[in-house]
């Protein structure tokens, strides 16, 4: 999957995530703001990468502003960021790429 | 098999992780994930991924989950029914139905999506929503349109529009429709959910619209606020004169099964079929509610 554009997703609401996905150059890079960093940053940035990589995304400049999301939360905001910027429907019986 | 009670059925916003994550801690029977009037339209995409995700990987332990999908008339709910049929772990709720075609057209998606998933088909149940005049007339025909059933249920807001008047506090405008809803259910053997009841703040409107939905057989309510759940159940609670007398049906069954004596009899009355059934579920609504625990009446 191809991200042509900047797709947003998610809020700032407490147990959300916001994700910011631009199109990159240089594979994944996260940029990451947490209050709870210091124990879930790595977690988070691995649930953003695989996520990313299971829809085939393999060069995206991230921005992720946490509020205390759960795992199933960063994953469904980076898919919906991910299907915006790459301006396709997400393919449900086909892997999504 | 276990009884599913539906004494609430709460609502929770497809877009909202924080309420999403909570929903199941209030007590709620069932738990709806709402993608249709709760989700703006540009969010649609994002609340279907967010349900999708949570029915998949949060712990739902054995309560009913529900999603609320949109029409497919609207455009959006194929997409909702593709990810939602794939989780294997929802009762599809259809909004606005309004003739049986509308369910086995939604029946015949669920069916191609859960051949192509590999889940077997006709594991994915369904609910009806009916919200207009022509939904309530077809509503026999809706109730009995499909074995995937597990209810049906009514939606006032749009209902009332529809006649051209508005809720009122005692509910006689909902009356013929309520009933029709109830009897379609009862014809087809499956349960009858009624309306929610949006002023939040009034509990004693609240209660008396419960207190009258219970009387006329209804299972339970769609809620909007978890703060509804008590006061629903409570009313939905049989009563210790209730719980004895069932609890002696039973015993009579048992004492009659253990004589091999085909007529059972309490106190000189004759114990039917009826009986027994209204036993049974009264016990069920006692074990829910708390009062009665291995068979013991617990408030005594």
């Amino acid at each position: 999957m191809e991200l042509k554009k900047v797709g947003i997703s998610g809020t700032l609401e407490s147990s959300d995530v916001m994700i910011t996905l631009e199109p990159g150059s240089g594979g994944i890079e996260i940029d990451l703001t947490s209050s709870v960093e210091k124990q879930f940053g790595d977690a988070i940035r691995k649930e953003i990468t695989s996520t990313l990589k299971s829809m085939g995304v393999t060069n995206a400049h991230v921005t992720a502003v946490d509020k205390g999301a759960l795992d199933c939360v960063i994953r469904a905001r980076v898919k919906t960021a991910a299907c915006r910027a790459a301006e396709v429907e997400y393919a449900w019986g086909g892997g999504g790429q | 098999m276990k009884q599913q009670l539906r004494r609430t059925m709460l609502y929770v916003p497809g877009n909202n992780p924080g309420m999403i994550k909570d929903a199941g801690i209030y007590g709620a029977d069932c738990i709806m994930f709402d993608l249709e009037d709760s989700v703006s339209l540009n969010e649609k995409d994002a609340a279907r991924f967010l349900v999708y995700e949570a029915l998949t990987s949060l712990d739902l332990g054995d309560k009913e989950h529900l999603v609320r999908i949109n029409s497919l008339e609207s455009g959006l709910g194929l997409a909702d029914l593709e990810a939602i049929v794939r989780t294997g772990k929802a009762v599809i709720r259809l909004p606005k139905t309004e003739t049986p075609q509308d369910v086995l057209e939604c029946e015949a998606e669920i069916a191609r999506i859960e051949e192509a998933a590999g889940l077997q088909v006709g594991s994915t149940n369904m609910m009806a929503a009916v919200e207009s005049a022509a939904g309530v007339l077809n509503a026999r025909e809706i109730a009995l349109s499909s074995p995937r059933l597990i209810g049906i249920a009514i939606g006032a807001e749009d209902y009332v529009t529809d006649l051209k008047t508005t809720r009122s506090e005692d509910g006689i405008e909902l009356l013929f429709a309520r009933s029709a809803i109830l009897l379609a259910a009862r014809a087809a053997g499956i349960d009858a959910i009624d309306t929610v009841y949006s002023d939040v703040n009034n509990e004693e409107g609240l209660r008396k619209e419960v207190q009258l939905i219970r009387q006329l057989g209804f299972d339970g309510k769609s809620i909007i606020n978890p703060r509804q759940i008590g006061i629903i159940h409570e009313i939905y609670t049989p009563t210790k004169k209730d719980i004895d007398h069932a609890l002696a049906v039973l015993d009579a069954i048992q004492q009659a099964e253990r004589k091999g004596s085909g007529v059972i009899s309490l106190n000189g009355k004759m114990v039917d079929r009826p009986i027994v059934l209204r036993a049974q579920r009264v016990i069920s609504l006692a074990k829910a509610s708390g009062v009665l625990k291995e068979g013991v009446y617990a408030q005594d």
